[in-house]
Parts: structure tokens; C-alpha cells; sequence
């Protein structure tokens, strides 16, 4: 079994770290004093010997990023530091949890990313359904100024308002200047041109609260822990048909199918293993047969699907793969933010279409045709949500192929009702969603 | 503090003003309940900007109502894995409990039962978010005791 490895959560199950003083009492902020008697880019080269890739979900190396954010002298104005709490990929629920326990860690990471880069601003956007850790965080902060650690930063926590799209780092920049969330066309990307057309460093709460860990044990030592490709742990969300749900820190490269049947405790009811979607319901799904797959950035893309925010989704025999399409299609539908074609009206066909395949109205050229439309969706939008919104479609298709032609050629559902999924409301079902009762004068 | 010196205060720590409409729209519809035009145009004055730009914002984000809603919100993830936990039954539960459908204000103007997308409350599924405080899990059995509770509140 894997061995839990505390570092992001350390302490947090013996002290209340949202108190300063405790959090301080466990050598907090003590990385920051360091790293502010370091040069920024001293700061930077630990960071890149760690080799820390980002936990949002890219992966992207962030001392990587970090040089690549413009130093004030040559971009001519201010950088800022912000921070990606928007989690909002379904079955993701990490950061919320490192934001609720371990503010301070959260925030001492922004401080020295902010040395790092030169910035004197730190933004902190949090999805707007996490007020709980919203007021958790505000405290933390407003005790950190108070003990006159923050220096000359300012921190400031912008609350979000639900739009899954702000996850995406460029609508999350639009969000924060105050306009509707719509990605940004790149580049410029945003160490050169970010929020405010300023050089911007923008990571991922998780990320940057591994950050102080790093600057305590050194560059050196924290890239021996793990794999060598992705050193560190992760906290793994399990979420979905299994006996203990939850967070979990593990090193990375924990297998899927130890995160399954030890970590989760196995499947309840004895059900038996489906699918599993194995980094958030953005990514292609993987059948029992791939389950031995160790779960880290470069093991999970080789066997074609991706770690994302490592929110692993456990599905059970008991639920039809059609309706769980078309609760995944429906999701993405309702989160497009319409600016590009391919992502506004291919989420849109391919709903329709799946609603047509589960119902029994469909004929095979309407899977081929599903299929079809996932290639032309592919690949052709401003940002990842897109291809999002094409990935565990398609994956369904090609690996669950049998079931989908069931449904066409019995004229229904072959679950008959008793599928795990029946009758799911998606709130794009409802309606009365936002509706404009006025226009301004 | 009246609405706009609080809007145009929370505006402040931003190097742009126009980052304080958010902030703005929740502050406002805390005091109206939900987004009048009227409070559109309070948050457009207060940071000179357009209503219609204010508008603009508004109706992109699901948590701001630009229509009413009830006195108490009750909302039900029905996303993937609160689905697998059973979210339908917690759904058809409330519905029933209330007499309403999903989406709907009770004529008393006392509830509105809607359902919403990944809450981030997957490891205790199904999850439900009373007037924006998580109650996790929420099974079918713990909906007449919510519903007891908004009814006497």
C-alpha cells in the first residue's frame, strides 16, 4: 500500500494550522524569512531543481515559468502574482481542502513567489462557491498583515462568482480585470503579458503551497522524493463509487489501482470496477484493464489520458456510459463560454446527439456522425475546454463501443431504467437559468 | 456605509478599479437579494462604469440572480460524482418535500430549489448548499429535516 507522505498537509492533523501561531510553532514562514534573504534568483534556481510541475493541471514546470515571468526593469511595469483557487474541474476538491487547513502554507508560498518575481501584488481568486475558505483564507491574511509579514505586498482575495471557464488561466485574467470570462488568444502568454498586460506569474494553489516545502528542504532534496519526471506528492481527490472518498497526499506515481482498492477501500455493495476517469471529468477514461497505471503526469499521458488536478472518479457496472456522456457533455455545454464555434455549438450537437443515442431514436450513422463531430471540436478553440468537452466522449465511444450500439440497436437504453445515472438533472435542464427580465435603458 | 462608498472601498486595493465589479455585484446582491437594474446601475456608478457593461458581467457567472429568487437557496450538485452517490434521490426528495421542481421558487417566495455543477464537495457526496453553507453529504433521509428548518427560519 502507499505510504501516506505529509508535506503540503503536514501538521494539519495534529494542530489547528489556520492559527498563525501554530502554523508558526511548526517553522511557518520561516521559508519566506529565507527566501527574502535570498536574490530572486536564487530563489528561482531552487525552485527549478525541485523540478516542481504545476498541480492544476498542465503540469508545467513552475521554476520554468518563473523565469520566464519579465523582471520589472525590462517589462517597465509592476508583475503580479496570482493564484489559480478557482478549482472547479469535477471531482477535483484538493485545494479547497489545503485553503481550509493550511492557509498560512497557501499564503507564505504566494510571498515567496512574490520575491521571486518582484511583484509587490498578490491575487488570490477563489471560486466563489467556497466561502467557507474564502473567510478561512481572509483571517489567515488579515492575521499575516497584521504580524507585519506580508512587507510591502499587498494580498488581495477576489471572490469569483461560478463559471467553471475561470479555471483557465487567461478568463481567469479577464475575471479579475472585471469582465466576462472569456479566454484570451496566446501569446503573448502570461509571464509576458498577464493581468493588466503586465508580466504575471499565475499557479495553482496546490503548487504554491508546496513552494515554502521547497524552500525548507531544499531544491535537491524535494526532486528525490517521487518519480523522477514528477517528483513530490500530490493530493489525489477519490470521488465516485468507492468505500472511503476523499483527499489523500501521496507521492506521485501511487498506482490507480492501489488509489482504488487501498487508498479508497474498494468498491462498496460489491460492485465491480467499470471506469475510471482517472485527473477530473475532463479526460479520457480508463478501463479496468489500465488501472495499473501509476498515477503521474508523464505515466497517465503515455497511456493516453492525462493526471489533470488528479481527481480520480470511480464508476461502478451500474451506470450506462451513454448517460454518463451525457451528464459530462452537459457540464461542458453549460461552461462554454461561447466565444469560439467549435467549443459553443459542438458541445451543443453532441448533447443532442447523445440524448438521441440514449433515448433510442438513433442510427448508426448518428454515432459516426457523434464521432465525427468530436474530431471537429478537437483541437479548434481558444483554450483546453474544447478539447474537454471532446476527450471522455470519444474515449467513451472507442472503449465502452459495444454499449453505445446497444442502445441504438434495442431502440433504448439496455439498462431499462435501473442505470445508477437515471434521471440526473443537469441545471442546463432547468431553464430558468439567469434569465435577462430587463435591458438597460 | 452606504452600498456604493462599500462597493468603491472594496474597489481600492485594485490597480484598476473596474476588478471591483464582482465584488461589487455580490456586495449589492446581498442588500436587493438578487440584481434589479437598479443595483446594476448602483455598482455602475459607483465604479463609472456602464450598466450595460455591469450587465454584461452579471449574466456570464451563475452565482449572480438577475431574476428573483427566494428568501432561502437551496442548491443540489447533480454533477458526476455526486451523481454516483445518489444526487437524483436528494433532488426528488427536496421536490417533493417542498412541492416544487428544480428551478422553481415556492409562491410564498420562501425557497428557491435549484440544481448547480461541481460544488467541490465530491468526497462527501451528494453534497447541497443551504443559503451557500455546504451541508455534505446530504442523503434523501436529511431533506425533511432541512426543509423543517428553512420553514420555521
Amino acid at each position: 500500500m502507499a505510504e501516506a507522505q505529509q508535506l503540503v498537509l503536514a501538521g494539519a492533523d495534529e494542530r489547528d494550522l489556520t492559527q498563525l501561531a501554530e502554523y508558526q510553532a511548526v517553522g511557518g514562514y520561516q521559508a519566506l524569512a529565507k527566501a527574502r534573504g535570498l536574490d530572486r534568483q536564487a530563489v528561482i534556481e531552487e525552485i527549478s531543481t525541485a523540478t516542481l510541475r504545476g498541480r492544476g493541471g498542465a503540469g508545467f514546470p513552475m521554476g520554468r515559468k518563473l523565469s520566464l515571468v519579465q523582471p520589472p526593469e525590462v517589462a517597465g511595469k509592476p508583475p503580479y502574482v496570482v493564484a489559480n483557487a478557482d478549482e472547479s474541474e469535477p471531482g477535483a476538491f484538493k485545494d479547497r481542502e489545503i485553503m481550509r487547513r493550511v492557509p498560512h502554507r497557501f499564503i507564505e508560498g504566494c510571498l515567496i513567489s512574490a520575491h521571486a518575481i518582484g511583484a509587490k501584488h498578490v491575487f488570490i481568486y477563489i471560486r466563489g462557491e467556497y466561502l467557507a475558505e474564502f473567510e478561512v483564507l481572509k483571517r489567515a491574511a488579515d492575521d499575516a498583515l497584521d504580524a507585519g509579514l506580508l512587507g510591502d505586498v499587498t494580498l488581495v482575495i477576489h471572490r469569483g462568482a461560478g463559471a467553471y471557464i475561470c479555471g483557465e488561466e487567461s478568463a481567469l485574467l479577464e475575471s479579475l480585470e472585471g469582465k466576462r470570462g472569456q479566454p484570451r488568444p496566446r501569446p503573448p502568454f502570461p509571464p509576458i503579458s498577464g493581468l493588466y498586460a503586465a508580466p504575471t506569474l499565475i499557479n495553482n494553489v496546490q503548487t504554491l503551497a508546496t513552494v515554502p516545502i521547497i524552500l525548507d528542504l531544499g531544491g535537491k532534496r524535494y526532486a528525490s522524493l517521487g518519480p523522477e519526471a514528477s517528483p513530490g506528492t500530490v493530493v489525489y481527490s477519490i470521488s465516485g463509487n468507492v468505500e472511503r472518498p476523499g483527499n489523500y497526499e501521496l507521492p506521485l506515481g501511487t498506482t490507480i489501482r492501489e488509489l482504488i482498492y487501498d487508498v479508497g477501500g474498494g468498491i462498496p455493495g460489491g460492485h465491480e470496477l467499470k471506469a475510471v476517469i482517472p485527473g477530473g471529468s475532463s479526460v479520457p477514461v480508463f478501463t479496468p484493464e489500465e488501472i495499473d497505471t501509476p498515477a503521474d503526469f508523464d505515466s497517465i499521458q503515455a497511456a493516453g489520458s492525462f493526471l489533470g488536478s488528479a481527481a480520480i472518479i470511480v464508476v461502478d457496472e451500474r451506470a450506462c456510459m451513454v448517460q454518463l456522456g451525457l451528464r459530462v457533455e452537459k457540464f461542458y455545454m453549460h461552461e462554454s463560454c461561447g466565444k469560439c464555434t467549435p467549443c459553443r455549438e459542438g458541445t451543443r450537437w453532441m448533447v443532442s446527439l447523445l440524448e438521441k443515442i440514449e433515448s433510442g431514436r438513433a442510427e448508426h450513422a448518428d454515432l459516426d456522425l457523434l464521432r465525427n463531430v468530436c474530431n471537429r471540436v478537437l483541437g479548434k478553440s481558444l483554450c483546453a475546454l474544447g478539447d474537454f468537452a471532446v476527450w471522455p466522449i470519444a474515449s467513451y465511444i472507442d472503449k465502452y463501443r459495444d454499449e453505445f450500439v446497444a442502445h441504438i440497436e434495442q431502440g433504448g437504453c439496455p439498462f431499462g431504467g435501473e442505470s445508477s445515472l437515471e434521471g440526473v438533472i443537469a441545471p442546463i435542464d432547468q431553464h430558468t437559468h439567469s434569465p435577462v427580465a430587463e435591458v438597460p435603458a | 456605509m452606504s452600498l456604493r462608498d462599500e462597493i468603491r472601498e472594496a474597489a481600492a486595493p485594485y490597480p484598476d478599479a473596474r476588478s471591483g465589479v464582482m465584488n461589487g455585484l455580490h456586495l449589492a446582491q446581498e442588500q436587493y437579494g438578487w440584481l434589479p437594474l437598479e443595483a446594476l446601475r448602483e455598482v455602475a456608478d459607483a465604479l463609472d462604469l456602464t450598466p450595460a457593461h455591469v450587465q454584461a458581467v452579471a449574466s456570464f457567472y451563475d452565482m449572480y440572480h438577475l431574476a428573483p429568487v427566494g428568501e432561502h437557496l437551496v442548491e443540489i450538485c447533480t454533477n458526476v460524482s455526486c451523481a454516483l452517490a445518489g444526487a437524483q434521490q436528494v433532488v426528488e426528495s427536496f421536490e417533493r418535500e417542498l412541492d416544487l421542481r428544480a428551478g422553481e421558487t415556492s409562491d410564498d417566495g420562501k425557497v428557491t430549489l435549484r440544481t448547480i455543477e461541481c460544488a467541490g464537495g465530491c468526497g462527501s457526496a451528494p453534497v447541497v448548499l443551504v443559503d451557500h453553507r455546504y451541508r455534505e453529504p446530504t442523503r434523501p433521509d436529511d431533506v425533511a429535516g432541512i426543509v423543517v428548518e428553512l420553514r420555521g427560519g
